[in-house]
């Protein structure tokens, strides 16, 4: 082969397998890291897979917090107004995490329909909602078929 | 009054940017000489009158005008004066005229600092990037207006700037980063203006070289100022979320990182041509995609101001004109490019060919990981996020290949390098570093696979750094003579890849053998994190100029001896009434420790966060590095010696239309 043709093939080759290893490592990883979101009537309705790490979302519901007084456990339950799910994290929740706000965790179902989180996410500021939250509430207020609830939800976008 | 004139200084300069976008290049392209003398001018202009409009949103800020609706929901008269300043990039409308505010900055250097550039590639640089300032002006004027007013009911005092964005941090993060992004417009305009007039050769790649250095510069230092504002204000000690803003910087960074690698070569050897142009097109690219990304609202995140789909809409209007139209330029001008020089399969130019393949690599990694769940929401096929161990998993492996390929690749030569005579050249170095790196395993206490293999790596850049350095300044007249002889560029590249190391193993020891332990504290408790000591003494109350906060002492002792008295604070800001985390930390070059202060439990007990962060500061120290060499390789002498030979050379080079008609045919 000509020694130019034969350094353009070797480039060639050199480009394809870096793709080649990236798009390998990526979709091995992406397989295992994927982390799907369920909202509470998902879950109430055993939609949620077990033990596989997945994300919740929905409002904190009213007077739900309970706060062990000897450790940094911690429970809530988490709303989208039609269902709800009951959600156990042990460390320190983020700053603007509050009742009747809007919250999405990172954590597995137990096998005793609990949602047990390692990591709570709460918004950035007063106005802002996470948008798979919103997503489920007007989900929720949609299957209602209550025309009063659905303000929450509209006033979020 | 006076903010209807910052309006209409928007509109002039876009008018001006019309003028630069169209007249140097129709000059260029007729070669006539008059037209494209505009180039130069216009973009002086262009730069002043957006100037202008920046000087007075800054000054409605700093008077507390109200009646801007802009001033109004992100100012506040109780703002201290350096955060009314700050607060003028706080929002999105601000924050895109501080972009375009860079970009005409940028233009005008390049208008200043390309005396020696001929008249048709400057005209055509700077038209491309008077096209480039029409797209964001337009932006700007039509869905973003920063003048925009509340009239006549004018409120009595501002919403506020969102107090996480009250910090040093935000004052210098925004303006570094949109230097370094905005900076990569200039490669991109060199770019097209070489694609447009068929000269891709050692020269261009010259002229374009320091303004990549530079803008690379920047962004990394954007890049570490975010993470270190990331570590202390908001993140409890995280400083790498993998977040799609934070990849939305990195991006651009990566693929510019390969970009200044494959412009050195195309410099000093006249090869991989076409492959820097792409990668000069994609890198800037990535930032637009980073800015359509960041500010389109399709994530929600701290730097996500608004969800206005119309903005969205434009902005990913301006991108894909962007990249069409110059992968079009790409696809039918590239091919004109011919390849003369060789070089072997163990050449310098291999070593950075490879070094170009993994950087590559990662930057789709990181593009796959950002973009694929947007792709999925987007075509309704469900929610999901991707998270940090997607990104570890994959992002570490390339990391420590491209540090090992770095180690190599700085005894290499160009054109050919015999491998037997590198293998022996590397053997020492590698001893070394083995045995530093069994060291470091030692002091921090146990191996770790992970940690071994991140810390190989970057003291094996180091060493062979170093190691070259020595060998290259060994002199009959002894070392200093020695020392001064190298060149500047050469010494950017020591610094800049000993900041990679320094960064590499940062990110290695603290990833590795840091220790977070969250805490339930009372007053007179202690915990320890690591060998340290924390004794909780109490709780107590202060205001700040518009919060109110509790505070509390604690004490940190290593074996008993005194280290430093830290005072965490849970701020409540007065008028968004958000709370606030402000850590307290002990800095230091070889350890922090950082205690925040969480939610109260009961009475007096309260969730504690204790961290130990063994080599933090290297994280940022590195980039220091990595922008120091930046700024020391342009300070190079042979950027600023007049090149006579090119000079003449260009000066009576035909018109290069008949060139490239001729390689087109």
């Amino acid at each position: 082969m000509h020694p130019i043709r034969r350094k353009r093939l070797t480039i060639v080759l050199f480009l394809l397998a870096g793709i080649a290893v990236a798009v390998g490592l990526t979709t091995y990883a992406l397989r295992q890291n994927i982390n799907l979101f369920y909202d509470p009537s998902q879950i109430a309705a055993g939609e949620a897979p077990l033990d596989v790490r997945i994300r919740a979302g929905g409002m904190v519901e009213e007077g739900s917090v309970l706060r062990d007084s000897e450790s940094l456990k911690v429970e809530f339950k988490v709303t989208d107004f039609n269902s709800s799910v009951l959600v156990e994290y042990t460390g320190i929740l983020p700053d603007l995490f509050a009742e009747g706000q809007g919250v999405v965790a990172m954590g597995r179902m137990t096998d005793n329909g609990r949602f047990v989180a390692d990591q709570v996410l709460a918004k950035h500021d007063e106005n802002y909602m996470p948008p798979e939250v919103a997503e489920a509430l007007e989900r929720a207020s949609a299957a209602k078929h209550k025309a009063g609830d659905s303000s929450s939800a509209d006033t979020a976008y | 009054m006076y903010p209807e004139l910052g309006q209409f200084a928007l509109i002039l300069a876009l008018l001006l940017a019309v003028l630069l976008s169209v007249v140097p290049l129709v000059g260029s392209v007729s070669g006539r000489d008059n037209l494209q003398a505009f180039a130069r001018p216009l973009s002086a202009g262009l730069f002043v009158f957006v100037a202008i409009a920046f000087a007075i949103l800054t000054y409605a800020f700093l008077i507390d005008d109200f009646s801007v609706a802009y001033v109004a929901n992100n100012s506040n008269s109780m703002l201290p004066w350096y955060y009314k300043f700050s607060a003028v990039w706080g929002g999105h409308e601000g924050s895109l005229l501080l972009w375009i505010l860079m970009l005409a900055g940028w233009t005008l250097a390049v208008a200043v600092f390309s005396r020696r550039l001929p008249s048709v590639m400057i005209a055509q640089v700077l038209a491309v990037m008077g096209m480039i300032t029409v797209g964001f002006l337009l932006f700007t004027i039509l869905t973003s207006n920063p003048f925009d007013r509340m009239l006549p009911n004018v409120p009595a005092d501002g919403n506020d700037l969102n107090p996480l964005l009250q910090d040093f941090g935000l004052i210098v993060h925004p303006p570094m980063l949109y230097m370094g992004y905005v900076g990569f417009s200039v490669a991109f305009a060199f770019a097209i203006a070489a694609l447009i007039n068929g000269k891709l050769d050692a020269a261009w790649a010259r002229w374009s070289r320091p303004w990549t250095t530079v803008a690379w510069a920047f962004l990394s230092l954007g890049i570490a100022l975010g993470s270190w504002w990331a570590y202390y204000e908001l993140g409890w000690g995280g400083w790498w979320f993998w977040d799609p803003v934070e990849n939305a910087s990195l991006l651009p960074w990566l693929s510019g990182t390969a970009l200044i690698h494959s412009l050195a070569v195309t410099e000093k050897r006249g090869v991989f041509k076409s492959w820097t142009v792409l990668l000069a097109i994609v890198t800037f690219s990535l930032s637009l995609l980073g800015t359509f990304l960041v500010r389109s609202g399709v994530l929600t995140s701290v730097h996500a101001f608004a969800s206005d789909p119309e903005r969205g809409t434009f902005l990913l209007a301006l991108l894909a004109i962007t990249i069409v139209s110059s992968l079009i330029l790409y696809a039918v001008r590239a091919p004109v490019v011919h390849v003369r020089a060789r070089y072997g399969s163990m050449s310098r130019e291999i070593f950075l060919l490879l070094n170009n393949v993994l950087l590559v690599a990662a930057t789709l990694l990181v593009l796959i990981g950002t973009l694929y769940p947007l792709v999925l929401d987007y075509l309704d096929m469900g929610r999901l996020s991707i998270g940090e161990p997607f990104f570890n998993l994959t992002f570490s492996p390339l990391a420590v290949a491209t540090g090992l390929l770095m180690g190599a690749g700085v005894f290499s030569r160009w054109k050919k390098t015999d491998g037997g005579w590198l293998g022996r050249k590397l053997l020492w170095p590698l001893a070394v570093s083995l045995l530093a790196t069994t060291a470091v395993m030692v002091i921090y206490g146990g191996f770790k696979p992970w940690a071994f293999v991140g810390c190989f790596a970057a003291v094996w850049v180091s060493v062979a750094t170093l190691w070259d350095l020595w060998d290259k300044s060994a002199s009959r007249k002894g070392r200093l003579h020695g020392l001064k002889r190298q060149s500047r560029s050469y010494y950017g590249m020591v610094l800049g890849h000993l900041g990679m190391a320094i960064t590499m193993a940062g990110a290695t020891v603290v990833s590795n053998y840091g220790i977070e332990r969250d805490v339930r504290m009372s007053p007179g408790d202690t915990a320890m994190v690591g060998d340290y000591q924390v004794e909780f003494i109490e709780i107590g109350d202060r205001r700040g100029r518009n919060f109110t906060a509790q505070y509390g002492t604690f004490e940190v002792t290593l074996d008993g001896e005194a280290v430093s008295v830290l005072y965490p604070e849970k701020r409540q800001y007065l008028v968004q009434t958000s709370v606030m985390t402000e850590a307290g930390i002990d800095a230091g070059l070889f350890r922090d420790v950082f205690v925040a202060v969480g939610e109260r439990i009961i009475d007096d007990a309260w969730a504690i966060r204790l961290q130990y962060k063994p080599l933090v500061r290297w994280l940022w120290l590195g980039s220091i590095f990595m922008a120091a060499g930046g700024f020391l390789a342009i300070a190079d002498r042979r950027y600023r010696v007049r090149d006579k030979v090119t000079e003449k050379r260009a000066a009576n080079a035909p018109a290069p239309r008949g060139d490239a008609a001729e390689a087109l045919s």
